[in-house]
């Protein structure tokens, strides 16, 4: 029992304490140190388990919170397990919030008196280690996987970059110009894109993806499709007369359905791998099976119709989610008209007509006839924040990147003018702020706070009726060009994902972080990581951000060895346990399995289901056992018999 | 597992309720610490119980202790969303519902047991929860819930 110095001791009266304590069974030693978690106190500890041959020992001191570890480890020095330890806490709960000894005496007994009632159930627990295969998987070849991808191989550790797309570049690349800075987005991404597939310790599988997932941290097992491509990448030289000479034409994904390119391509001048793919659904050799112009004219021999899906089985210590985003599919705003005015496009559309390799080299043509506009409207906040027909969260980024086109229109143009419906302008960024007031300011973009009630055409322009709330009167613009700054949205496969590997997602399926705001780029699943707009709507800053941290996440990870697991993980009696898996769905990390096991009734062998913990997986909430109807479930270091005998302790 | 309870026959003069709070580690327990480091003083008549989640008290730890005489019953964890293990406190919210229709079945006032979000910096917020159902266990009086059968 400590004193703390006169911090217990003079609230608690120790000495009655004592001779309540030394009559309970199971206790044979009891004595008070000034601090008993100072070098003499500790020895005394150790000195007390030595004389007395204790095998349990309950310290009365702080918090747990505060010096478990340390008399754990005390207890360790005079060779006793660890977690034969409990401490009372008589500090925080007793000393310090009651005032009168008549007070914090009788309640400090029963503390004590608890924890003896527990420390005598304690078992021997033991932590186990498991390897860590220093090798990372990231999944998603954008800006966030290339950073999270870089940064951890420039840490000395093998990294697989899987991307489904037939290169890595992601979103960005399809980007025009960045905000705030207005540098060219192709300019800083490409020379990263060249450097991961340069980088020594990274290995590209692009055209990939992942088809399976086990194993825990430090050991997934991890089972990837690589897609037929139908080009050989190892001898292929990315020379291109095969895409300059093939006779199928289908719509640019990478352009927005804006431009085309050849059934043989590759979706973009800088793709990495330099490497096409074939298409096989528009390949004439695929759909009529007659052409093979490419097979013919491929001076390596590379192009390959018979090539099939390949799956690659993998082990990995460490996994990195980068799978960026979608854009909100506002058909259902039908009012706008998307889809039906094909001068209504989206800000993603609108980054690849003003891109110089974009469909249109860069000349901003309307997609309907090819005029340049004079008059454009943005219209911000489409799904976003309108919890009646899209999301009702921020998108975060579309402030910044409508004012940033509205920049980009006005210095290409500067005959054209930029009208901006806005519901608030959230710019909540470095240097941010004043990008939108050189928006309003120095480039006379015109910003209007309303929403948009409608769009319909008037000879080949499209009349924009919207409010100004400011004017408070309705106005009604004659655009050229209706740009919609459509929100960001988890990919539509993202909860498939995250079922596949084992973490959670929220109501929105953007992938959910461990903590808010402590463990960000965390999931709840050890060793899976998070970067980028998977997690959440996000710019490039904050994403590049988070991909570095999720990489010293991985590299922290790595630079150990053998990870020690926590022993009070979940246990199941497999002789209770009736198999009904009320137990599973409770289980935030997915970390209990069924398994059969066999047994012998009477003279016959018969097999059972039963429920099975993954020690690797579990965090040891304890969820699992007040699911569990028969009392099969229970979690090592708070046992349903501790916890009973604490009450019974304190109720006495 | 049977434990004999001292001195039936209670009666009200002098009598001070006893009250056990089943606190989750990361959250609630911190936040009786922190009472605890700030000084905020409350009625000694709580007797805390660390668990690893609110999601981890069985309703059966409840029952007994009101059946080993214990007059109120407090689980604390942490705030809806800020679980430490996700989603644990929402298991606690819906199951308790259950337990404080179960337990006024049995004849236990509800107002004997309470569930609360306590974070690990709401030291006051913990004080002043432990003041109110003690308040209110005292106006209660002593729960007389000895004659269950034991059930685990």
């Amino acid at each position: 029992m400590c004193w703390c110095g006169s911090n217990i001791a003079s609230t608690v009266d120790l000495d009655r304490v004592q001779k309540a304590v030394e009559k309970l069974t199971n206790v044979v030693h009891v004595e008070q140190n000034k601090y008993t978690c100072s070098e003499p106190g500790q020895a005394q500890i150790v000195a007390g388990i030595r004389e007395h041959n204790l095998d349990r020992v309950v310290v009365a001191a702080c918090s747990p919170r505060m010096h478990e570890k340390t008399f754990q480890r005390t207890v360790a020095k005079a060779g006793l397990n660890p977690y034969l330890l409990e401490i009372a806490n008589i500090r925080e709960h007793c000393s310090w919030v009651h005032t009168s000894v008549e007070e914090a005496t009788p309640k400090a007994i029963d503390l004590l008196r608890a924890a003896v009632a527990k420390v005598i159930r304690n078992t021997p627990l033991t932590t186990s280690t498991i390897p860590v295969e220093k090798r990372a998987l990231v999944i998603g070849g954008g800006i966030a996987g290339i950073q999270a991808a870089l940064d951890i191989a420039d840490a000395g550790h093998q990294v697989v970059l899987v991307e489904k797309e037939p290169t890595i570049g992601g979103r960005m690349a399809q980007l025009d110009k960045t905000f705030p800075t207005l540098d060219c987005s192709a300019c800083i991404l490409t020379p990263k894109m060249v450097d991961a597939a340069q980088h020594p310790k990274i290995r590209l599988l692009t055209y990939a993806e992942i088809e399976e997932v086990g194993g825990y941290i430090g050991n997934f097992e991890v089972t990837i499709r690589k897609k037929a491509r139908s080009v050989n990448e190892d001898v292929c030289t990315g020379c291109g007369i095969c895409w300059s000479k093939c006779p199928s034409k289908a719509p640019n994904e990478f352009d927005c359905g804006l431009g085309e390119r050849k059934a043989i391509y590759i979706p973009f001048p800088q793709a990495v791998p330099n490497k096409p793919v074939i298409d096989r659904e528009n390949c004439r050799y695929f759909t009529k099976g007659k052409c093979g112009v490419c097979k013919k004219v491929c001076p390596a021999g590379a192009v390959d119709f018979e090539q099939e899906d390949e799956l690659l089985r993998e082990r990995f210590g460490a996994i990195v989610v980068a799978t960026g985003y979608e854009l909100f599919d506002h058909s259902v705003y039908g009012e706008y008209g998307y889809g039906k005015y094909p001068d209504v496009i989206t800000g993603l559309e609108f980054e690849r007509l003003i891109n110089a390799s974009g469909p249109t080299g860069g000349k901003l043509k309307r997609p309907s006839d090819g005029k340049i506009p004079k008059t454009v409207v943005f219209v911000k906040c489409v799904g976003s924040r309108d919890e009646a027909k899209g999301f009702p969260y921020c998108s975060r980024t579309c402030c910044m990147y409508t004012a940033k086109q509205a920049i980009l229109l006005r210095e290409k143009m500067p005959e054209a003018e930029a009208y901006v419906f806005y519901m608030d302008v959230r710019t909540p960024g470095k240097g941010y702020e004043e990008f939108y007031t050189r928006a309003t300011e120095e480039f006379g973009v015109n910003y209007l706070r309303g929403r948009v009630a409608r769009i319909y055409p008037k000879g080949d322009q499209l009349v924009v009726r919207g409010e100004d709330t400011l004017v408070g009167a309705q106005v009604e613009i004659e655009a050229d060009l209706v740009v919609l700054a459509t929100a960001m949205v988890a990919r539509r496969d993202a909860a498939e994902l995250a079922q596949r590997i084992g973490f959670s997602y929220d109501q929105y399926h953007f992938f959910t972080e461990a903590h808010p705001k402590l463990r960000p780029v965390e999931t709840n699943t050890a060793g899976v990581f998070l970067a980028g707009a998977c997690q959440g709507p996000k710019d490039i800053p904050d994403t590049v951000a988070q991909a570095s941290a999720a990489a010293v996440k991985v590299a922290m990870l790595f630079s150990r060895d053998e990870l020690e697991t926590n022993p009070m993980v979940a246990t199941v009696d497999e002789g209770t346990c009736s198999g009904c898996e009320w137990c599973k769905p409770t289980c935030p990390y997915g970390a209990i399995d069924i398994k059969t096991i066999e047994e012998r009734v009477g003279k016959r062998t018969v097999s059972r289901r039963v429920a099975t913990v993954n020690t690797g997986l579990c965090q040891g909430c304890g969820a699992c056992t007040v699911a569990c109807r028969s009392g099969a479930m229970n979690l090592k270091g708070f046992t349903n018999e501790q916890i009973l005998a604490e009450v019974e302790a304190i109720c006495l | 597992m049977s434990v004999e309870r001292a001195g039936t026959g209670v009666s009200t003069a002098g009598w001070e309720p006893k009250i056990i709070g089943f606190c989750c580690n990361w959250c609630s327990y911190a936040g009786a610490d922190l009472a605890g480091t700030s000084r905020i003083p409350y009625p000694c008549n709580i007797r805390i119980i660390r668990v690893p989640c609110s999601g981890r008290v069985n309703p059966q730890f409840v029952l007994r202790a009101f059946q080993r005489g214990a007059d109120g019953v407090l689980v604390a964890g942490c705030h809806p969303g800020d679980c430490h293990y996700s989603t644990g406190n929402y298991f606690t919210r819906r199951r308790f519902l259950l337990v404080k229709r179960l337990l006024e079945y049995l004849g236990i006032e509800p107002r004997r047991f309470q569930v609360r979000w306590i974070s690990g910096s709401e030291g006051q917020k913990f004080a002043d929860v432990v003041a109110e159902i003690t308040e209110q266990v005292k106006a209660l009086g002593p729960a007389k819930m000895d004659k269950m059968r034991d059930v685990m």
